[in-house]
């Protein structure tokens, strides 16, 4: 037996075989049933969703109400998470954190894509020397890794919530960009544009009526995935004093100004921090589980 | 090398149509990525020169400070602000050839006295950061990956905590539990290596996840191909193929993700850089944009965008040598 097969046939001459890893298992497992994690990021994805919307459903304390003869209390009955160095309710500041932090990152992340977007499918549908063009360009923003681009754009534009989702979607976008124009081509190249251009439709009309509503469609997951990686850029920012400012109740504000207390009171920085995680951990998760399921139903 | 032998049992289908001789493509590449980076300072350069407001009030002081004309017009032309934008331009692009990064608005000195003892301490710290990150991965990789459901689901969930990390939160973290705490380390500060460890490790571990992510799924694919098989078949321990036949492969779309990483972690070393208060690249980009300080601001971007290119050139220049099937499109897919 030649042991030099191509993938295909290789996969469908292991059925038999008793093999050491089993990596169909995985995606039969995910099409079969939705995992424990999955629902539990789920779960806890719904809080934050909940927390974000309708905060006085948590709320037990007014989260900018300063309380000085209670500052610094360890988390307690009272206080789940403790208070902070003016005394005020740190689980209610970072249930008010939540809205602000969710669409900050909703929105970084609705500009990279409408960036992205717009530079992909252009390059996508466009001729060769348009479409090299801007690959080029997007080449170009490439050299600006991680939080450089995000900088750049403050440097620019100043501090300040907008600015911030501003930046971070700007950062976001050429990796948008790159992901958009990939899907564009492919489906290009599927049989029902072939189709509707030999219906006769006008080019126009293929590009919004056929074309960017299937390269929308895995939409929805690039949102979940990339929002939660929004949300950390976005507290980064405010962390370094370049986004959100004090009093506001940021997460990653929260954090830079919990970093002052940290030898007495490490409850202030540690609670702001864990839901920036949950943040991005449960729209992970979930965007992850969102994709594969999309990827077994192609 | 025993490479090539590996290669031809691997399932993945042989290219012969390489672009060129390694020499030419080499050479283009370098061409390529010398492109990209005077692209980047030209588009840094006039993207920073729409920030609004006067450089000459950031010169003489800030907002508050009420300069006389003859002083504007004596700094103005000091720092060549006179000039057309594009004189000023093609005079930049000159210094640079040079070595030269202009002089600070804030400092009044050179740009490179200010942001040049800060490059080492940010490449010692990214590189650490990355052999962390990359220590960690492996041992996930090694240790979980077909090793039953349990191990195999705990690894994969690590790793997705892992990169979902905010690294300002892990470096915080690190320092209640390990400088505050038990003292192990130094909370702050640059002096040897250990007070490398907890700043690089705050940049690693969410680093970790992403690459360990990435070289699971490819050591996933390896062990199911037929040489890992055929090595089982010839009696070696499954210690020795994982380390031995199975690791090689797996880790080259790691490397690729390297690459990238270096990048983002010589950016992202800012948040490490203010949390322990290390000297370093990122913590005078910050400060040069609080202080609206452009040539300081366009020198860090030039000098991390270098650094990017760089390692990128060098790491597809290696990929090549490393696996000659590559393509194009590149073997990760």
């Amino acid at each position: 037996m030649s042991l030099i097969l191509d993938p295909t046939t290789a996969e469908e001459d292991r059925s038999g075989v008793p093999t050491p890893a089993k990596p169909q298992s995985r995606t039969f497992r995910f099409v079969r049933g939705t995992p424990i994690g999955v629902w539990i990021a789920a779960a806890l994805l719904a809080f934050l969703v909940l927390a974000a919307v309708a905060p006085s459903v948590f709320l037990r304390q007014d989260p900018f109400e300063i309380d000085p003869a209670n500052a610094f209390e360890s988390p307690s009955g009272v206080h789940l998470f403790g208070t902070d160095q003016n005394g005020r309710d740190v689980f209610s500041r970072v249930v008010a954190g939540t809205g602000q932090s969710l669409l900050l990152g909703l929105a970084a992340t609705a500009i990279g894509l409408l960036l992205g977007g717009a530079l992909g499918i252009t390059a996508g549908v466009s001729g060769k020397w348009l479409d090299s063009a801007i690959c080029r360009f997007v080449e170009i923003l490439f050299a600006f890794p991680g939080l450089l681009l995000a900088l750049i754009v403050i440097a620019v534009s100043g501090t300040g919530v907008v600015t911030a989702a501003i930046a971070v979607g700007v950062g976001s976008a050429p990796g948008y960009a790159r992901m958009l124009r990939t899907q564009t081509l492919q489906v290009i190249a599927a049989p029902y544009v072939e189709t509707a251009l030999s219906l006769g439709r006008s080019k126009s009309h293929i590009l919004w009526h056929t074309i960017v509503p299937n390269v929308a469609r895995p939409l929805f997951v690039l949102v979940t995935l990339g929002i939660g990686q929004a949300i950390v850029w976005a507290s980064s920012l405010s962390f370094l004093g370049l986004g959100a400012q004090p009093p506001a109740a940021e997460w990653g504000a929260m954090l830079a100004d919990g970093r002052n207390y940290l030898q007495v009171a490490w409850w202030i920085a540690a609670f702001p921090g864990i839901f920036i995680t949950l943040a991005a951990l449960t729209t992970t998760v979930v965007g992850h589980h969102l994709q594969r399921r999309l990827e077994a139903e192609v | 090398m025993s490479t090539k032998s590996l290669d031809s049992l691997s399932a993945a289908p042989r290219t012969t149509a390489t672009a060129g001789t390694a020499g030419r493509v080499i050479a283009q590449r370098t061409a390529g990525s010398i492109f990209v980076l005077w692209a980047a300072v030209t588009l840094t350069f006039f993207v920073l020169r729409l920030t609004p407001g006067d450089p000459v009030t950031a010169i003489l002081g800030g907002a508050g400070s009420s300069p006389s004309p003859e002083t504007v017009a004596a700094v103005r032309a000091e720092y060549g602000l006179d000039q057309p934008v594009l004189v000023q331009y093609l005079s930049y692009l000159g210094g640079l050839l040079r070595g030269d990064f202009g002089v600070s608005y804030i400092f009044k000195v050179p740009v490179l006295e200010i942001i040049g003892p800060q490059i080492l301490p940010t490449l010692q710290l990214a590189g650490l950061a990355l052999v962390f990150a990359w220590i960690i991965a492996l041992a996930f990789t090694i240790l979980t990956v077909g090793r039953g459901r349990v191990l195999d689901g705990v690894g994969r969930g690590i790793e997705v905590f892992f990169a979902s990390l905010p690294q300002f939160w892990v470096g915080i973290m690190l320092a209640v539990v390990f400088a505050v705490t038990l003292g192990w380390f130094p909370v702050a500060g640059n002096d040897g290596f250990r007070s490398l460890v907890l700043p690089a490790l705050s940049l690693a571990i969410p680093l970790a996840g992403f690459i360990a992510q990435v070289t699971r799924s490819s050591f996933e694919e390896v062990l199911a191909q037929p040489f890992i098989l055929s090595a089982r078949a010839r009696g070696l321990s499954d210690t020795l193929v994982r380390i031995t036949h199975a690791l090689r492969h797996a880790i080259l779309p790691g490397l690729t993700l390297s690459a990238w990483a270096v990048g983002s972690l010589v950016s992202s070393a800012v948040v490490a850089e203010i949390i322990f208060a290390r000297p370093g690249l990122g913590r005078s980009l910050v400060d040069a944009i609080t202080n609206r300080d452009l040539p300081v601001t366009l020198a860090v971007v030039f000098i991390i965008a270098a650094v990017y290119i760089l390692v990128n050139l060098v790491v597809d220049v290696l990929y090549r040598v490393v696996d000659p099937r590559t393509n194009p499109k590149g073997s990760a897919a």
